[in-house]
């Protein structure tokens, strides 16, 4: 639970430190609930055992990296992209179709450090193309249309045999292997997730202080105004589209590395929406939130059947039970588990210390 | 009409070559070299009266999901789960009265319960605003399809066609001349054909409905200005649930016709909340004839698709998407 619990604080400390003047540090560099959580993930392997490194945090990692990129355009950019997991999904067929797998007729072959760059391209062109559809549209449009888009590409990958190998994906993708290191051993695995992961936190962290992020901000607040100060406000929003895109191929490289294998169950419309539920349970105001929410999402998918079922009640009502959550999360806090922690704590707290946060994104 | 022939000449040229088109290749006996080219005329005669039946089918379920967005800008991502619903109670009242005719009035009255239920419940705390109301729909549409699981099952499901419909007749199109000079005649389902009829009446009839009747008049200002409607003095929490009700009802006689022609498992919620997605983004958002222009033409690419291209039909359907968000981002009869 270390995890949660220093994002809680860190969350406070980012809030707290919010209504000072707009340019700040890293403000994470004086929280030492930051240092604790960092050295809680780095030592991780000494506490948890192959099953939990894997199958509960890189998994929390990699899930959690694909809902940065849609906390990113929906907590900076204001635009609730359902395709994020299309979009690594699409990175995790390319790593397979241009590396090495155990379908030889479709795979290229190449070596893993050129796949993967060609792969995060493709994927970041790929995402990049849908993000410039979408922007020409606004709001709910959006989500119809990045959605539609995901789900046109789940029945691509199904029916075509030629690159995506129809229904029954690609297997056996082969994972880099150098310096004497398999890197999709456990331990080096996990530090390979969480070191992207933390790469791509670092990096929205910077990019949303920095002009280009404040820039996206202020067009989310208001288009017309930025526009008027001479702010391009599409080519923003599609440069946001680019970003997030590159961070969710990143996460659908690891992905496929940690599966081995993709199909198109991998990037059905209820994984997309999933992906939606992650970021909105952890809160899409901050770069945090998407982590807690995985952790979240992924705690209840492992250990809900065991739990449904302590409790006498039918273990396959795993979806029922992420979907009211949901739901009660949607009703009572427009900013998901970071929202509520918030409320609690201003609920104990002088008003003097309010922060300044609570923009409704949900 | 006449003004969007004088405003794009170019286009209503093209729209008249290719109608032009299409009805000789409907109606024509066709040359034998274009049979060896692109394949037996009864196969495309098929493909087009399937394409325009689905059509119909995703006109039932679009025109409900336009309806609610239109008056209310209410975010309906569950109506797939209202014409999945409607197909399961359609499917158990004709199974258990034998009753084809019954299982969509069944269906049409619990589903528009359903749709007041939600209004009341869920949208009426949440108006204006659309990322909230989107986020709820999506989290009861996860919800609706576990119960519906929990309560029918993964099976397919498929609701038996009364035996006045079943088999199929002949229509006075021909679809090739034997040596003997004998032409054959196109034989096709009736039932299809008979459920695109009905479909066309209903739109026919909320077309007039919307645009002849006060209630109708009433609807399409709310439409245009809701705050000006009310301070009319109409009661417009009861219009809302009236037109809500009415979708949600649509989608679920939809339910019936797809459990009728198709059949139903779990998924087809998705599907066809997509196609309906896909179909007022093509159409335009909260405009009738845009659904039915929308269904035409989505209903038509995905059949046309699946028999000339069937790796890239569904990719067909997006290009179809792309192209008109890229010439007309409100969708192509939207008014704006």
């Amino acid at each position: 639970m270390s995890v949660t619990h220093d994002a809680r604080i860190r969350v406070h400390k980012a809030a707290a430190t919010a209504q000072r003047p707009a340019v700040r540090g890293w403000p994470d560099v004086n929280n030492p609930a930051a240092w604790i959580a960092a050295v809680i993930l780095l030592i991780m392997p000494l506490i948890a055992n192959g099953f939990f490194l894997i199958e509960i945090f890189a998994t929390t990692l990699i899930l959690g990296t694909i809902a940065l990129s849609l906390m990113f355009l929906a907590g900076y950019g204001g635009m609730v992209s359902l395709m994020q997991l299309t979009i690594a999904g699409f990175a995790a067929y390319m790593v397979a179709v241009f590396g090495v797998s155990g379908n030889a007729n479709i795979s290229l072959g190449w070596p893993w450090w050129l796949a993967v760059p060609m792969a995060l391209t493709l994927a970041t062109i790929f995402g990049t193309l849908g993000g410039a559809l979408a922007v020409r549209t606004e709001g709910i449009y959006t989500i119809m249309i990045t959605l539609a888009i995901g789900a046109a590409f789940y029945y691509f990958t199904n029916q075509n045999w030629a690159i995506f190998n129809g229904h029954t994906g690609i297997n056996n993708v082969s994972t880099p292997h150098f310096w004497g290191v398999d890197w999709r051993w456990d331990i080096p695995f996990y530090y390979v997730a969480l070191a992207v992961a933390a790469a791509c936190y670092c990096a929205v962290d910077y990019i949303s202080r920095a002009p280009f992020g404040l820039a996206l901000q202020g067009v989310r607040d208001n288009p017309r105004r930025m526009a008027a100060l001479g702010f391009n406000v599409n080519a923003h929003r599609v440069a946001a589209y680019a970003v997030a895109s590159f961070i969710a191929g990143l996460a659908g490289v690891l992905q496929v590395w940690n599966y081995r294998q993709i199909s198109p169950g991998s990037v059905s419309v209820g994984a997309c929406i999933d992906i939606l539920i992650i970021a909105v349970v952890g809160g899409i105001s901050r770069p945090v939130g998407p982590y807690i929410g995985a952790l979240v999402f992924v705690l209840l998918r492992t250990f809900a059947l065991d739990f449904l079922v302590k409790i006498g009640l039918d273990g396959n009502r795993f979806r029922l039970l992420i979907g009211l959550g949901f739901l009660a999360i949607v009703f009572w806090s427009s900013d998901g588990v970071i929202g509520l922690w918030q409320r609690w704590r201003q609920s104990h707290r002088p008003p003097s210390d309010r922060p300044g946060g609570g923009r409704g994104h949900g | 009409m006449t003004r969007f022939v004088e405003r794009h000449p170019a286009w209503a040229l093209i729209v008249i070559i290719a109608v032009a088109v299409a009805l000789w290749l409907i109606f024509a006996v066709w040359p034998p070299g274009l049979e060896e080219a692109i394949g037996r005329k009864r196969v495309f005669l098929n493909a087009v009266f399937n394409g325009i039946t689905l059509g119909g089918l995703y006109f039932l379920v679009a025109s409900g999901f336009t309806l609610i967005f239109g008056l209310m800008r209410n975010v309906n991502l569950a109506h797939g789960s209202l014409y999945l619903f409607g197909g399961y109670v359609g499917y158990a009242i004709s199974a258990s009265t034998g009753s084809w005719i019954l299982s969509f009035i069944a269906a049409f009255v619990l589903t528009a319960l359903v749709g007041v239920v939600l209004q009341v419940l869920v949208f009426r705390r949440m108006e204006g605003q659309d990322l909230r109301q989107t986020m709820v729909t999506i989290g009861l549409s996860i919800v609706f399809a576990d119960l519906m699981l929990w309560a029918c099952g993964g099976d397919f499901y498929q609701i038996q066609t009364p035996n006045w419909l079943i088999g199929p007749i002949e229509l006075p199109l021909i679809t090739a001349v034997k040596s003997s000079g004998e032409p054959v005649y196109l034989r096709y389902p009736l039932v299809r054909l008979v459920i695109f009829l009905a479909s066309m009446i209903i739109g026919i009839a909320m077309w007039l409905a919307l645009n002849r009747t006060r209630i109708g008049m009433i609807i399409r200002a709310g439409v245009d200005d809701r705050d000006i409607l009310a301070a009319t003095g109409v009661r417009i929490q009861i219009v809302f649930v009236l037109v809500f009700a009415l979708g949600a009802g649509l989608a679920g006689i939809a339910g019936v016709v797809g459990g009728t022609f198709q059949s139903l498992s779990p998924g087809e919620d998705i599907r066809f909340l997509l196609a309906s997605l896909v179909v007022v983004i093509v159409g335009g958002m909260g405009s009738i004839p845009g659904a039915a222009l929308g269904a035409l033409i989505i209903g038509l690419a995905e059949q046309l698709g699946s028999v000339y291209i069937p790796t890239y039909a569904i990719v067909v359907t997006f290009l179809i998407m792309v192209l008109v968000l890229a010439l007309r981002p409100q969708g192509l009869l939207a008014r704006r």
